[in-house]
């Protein structure tokens, strides 16, 4: 049995429809990822299946348990970062995260560890209302982290975060595959997407437009390939990467007149693109 | 059982530093304290303050604490994010409704020391005082369940905490408002504390007492499974 299991999962809110016949899977020690701009659906998707908000129709299972379900014995094995923080204001991010780790069962060893992780060390003693926006979230990451559980839903792990914290905030996800942790995690950053992910799903208004692992997605597209040629007089080409190309190209090797030639694959931003019409959101 | 420890301790350090929450704690006593030592007026009946603002503090401090601390951590989600822990949701009402009654009590042993009562009549007024303190987190936990959000929440607190608290005392010049006030138990609780002295004690208070702490045991059960996660 697989650790994520949804068949046809809908959701909607007076008439619109939120989340479209969603099916997703992941195995043991998967991360899976949910990519799509804004108002997709994410935070939804995650909703209904860490048992937050019912779906309408379909099934969703984690841990082999109904979402519709979940007690505090599943809860105690899964992590969860939403994308409102759920923090107290008035206590330190020690205090917070001490609070937390007497209420999962974990020794405090853990606090230090998570907090030099997300960048937060030095920020220990700080009331949280005085936290900046960045630091809320990495606090709120450092919540899931921890426990030490088996699933971990992550909403949009390193949005607004600066480049360095993200590299460790990813290091951390790996980690946790490494230790055999399923991790859930939705983003509209493709280079994550790409990064991290066994599978990943391109939601778009509710559906799924593609699903599977990124660089066979990437290659599914692969007639997207183009030929990007710089010249000598700093003239741009893009051919398509297909025979029909070679005599143009023959002809400006012959030339001499090219500067650069290298072939550019689609990325996960173009099938998108390609796919939905919509740009995602960087 | 833990968990009720780790969110009794949670809410202290919180609370320290919430001063709209600790100035409901300490404002009634603090009052009935200054004006006991300090304003004296002939054939004042004794204990005057005493009994006019300690039921007023039994109504309106656990009534504004409970429902606000329940609506703030509904609106930041952090109830949310507790009750996909594994606490209970009976663990936390009795961690926070626990620490509420704590610190309550120990308004209420302000007014005791500030009635000089004695003996007997500390058990009475304590127990009195513990009674009223209950139902009324028993009527905050419901409001706070019932609200969203803290601006929601106000709404609703505000006129039932004023009905509460100043019917029994507006019972005293109006025989109609005497009549109708008499269900609530906060007019119970008015009356019996202002018998300390004789411990003149009326079953039917108790009657009434009972039934209003049932009618929002119930109304909260109906309320808290209806609003779990919302
Ligand atoms: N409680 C609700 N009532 C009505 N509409 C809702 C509700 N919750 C979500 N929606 C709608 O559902 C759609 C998807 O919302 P969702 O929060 O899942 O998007 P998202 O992909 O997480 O977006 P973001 O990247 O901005 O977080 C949005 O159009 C939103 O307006
Ligand atoms: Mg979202």
């Amino acid at each position: 049995m697989k650790v994520i299991e949804t068949f046809n999962i809908s959701k909607q809110y007076r008439n619109t429809t939120v989340l479209d016949k969603i099916n997703l899977e992941a195995g043991k020690g998967e991360i899976v990822g949910v990519l799509g701009p804004s108002g997709a659906g994410k935070t939804t998707l995650i909703n209904i299946l860490t048992g937050q908000i019912r779906a309408d129709s379909g099934d969703a299972y984690i841990l082999e348990t109904s979402c519709v379900n979940l007690d505090c014995k599943i809860y105690s094995k899964i992590g969860i970062m939403m994308d409102s923080f759920g923090l107290y204001e008035r206590l330190s991010v020690y205090e917070n995260l001490k609070f937390y780790s007497q209420i999962f069962r974990i020794s405090s060893n853990r606090i230090e560890y998570v907090l030099n992780k997300t960048g937060l060390y030095g920020a220990r003693k700080t009331l949280v209302q005085n936290l900046s926006k960045g630091m809320k979230a990495r606090l709120n990451l450092a919540r899931a982290f921890l426990k030490e559980a088996e699933l971990l839903f992550l909403d949009e792990p390193t949005s607004g975060l600066d480049p360095q914290t993200a590299q460790h905030i990813h290091g951390l996800i790996e980690e946790e595959k490494q230790k055999g942790t399923t991790v859930f995690l939705t983003t509209h950053n493709m280079h994550e997407a790409e990064k991290l992910c066994d599978n990943i799903a391109l939601l778009c208004d509710g559906k799924i437009v593609e699903y599977g692992n990124p660089q066979k997605i990437c290659s599914k597209y692969n007639y997207m390939n183009v030929i990007d040629i710089t010249l000598k007089n700093g003239e741009k080409i893009s051919l398509p990467n297909s025979p029909k190309s070679s005599d143009k190209i023959k002809q400006l090797v012959e030339s001499e007149s090219i500067k650069s030639i290298h072939s550019s694959e689609p990325n996960l931003e173009n099938v998108f693109l390609l796919l939905t019409g919509k740009v995602l959101k960087q | 059982m833990k968990n009720i420890l780790f969110i009794f301790r949670k809410q202290l350090k919180d609370s320290l530093k919430n001063k709209a929450i600790l100035i409901q704690f300490i404002m009634h006593p603090l009052i009935a304290a200054v004006m006991t030592l300090s304003v004296h007026i002939e054939n004042m009946p004794e204990n005057f303050f005493v009994y006019l603002f300690s039921p007023m503090y039994i109504t309106m401090a656990p009534i504004v604490s409970m429902s606000s601390i329940i609506a703030e951590e509904k609106e930041k989600n952090t109830l949310r994010v507790l009750l996909m822990s594994n606490v209970k949701s009976y663990e936390y009402f009795i961690g926070i409704g626990g620490y509420i009654f704590l610190i309550c009590m120990l308004g209420a042993a302000v007014f005791c020391v500030l009635g000089k009562f004695a003996g007997i009549e500390i058990l009475y007024f304590m127990g009195i005082m513990a009674v009223g303190i209950l139902t009324s987190i028993v009527i905050g936990g419901t409001i706070g369940t019932a609200s969203k959000n803290q601006i929601l929440n106000t709404s609703i607190t505000m006129p039932v905490m004023l009905v509460l608290s100043f019917v029994p005392m507006l019972s005293q010049f109006n025989d109609v408002i005497n009549n109708a006030g008499r269900v609530l138990y906060s007019q119970q609780i008015f009356n019996l504390i202002n018998h300390t002295s004789t411990l003149d004690f009326k079953c039917e208070s108790i009657i009434i007492i009972v039934v209003n702490i049932l009618i929002s045991a119930i109304l909260f059960a109906v309320l808290y499974r209806k609003s779990k996660f919302a």
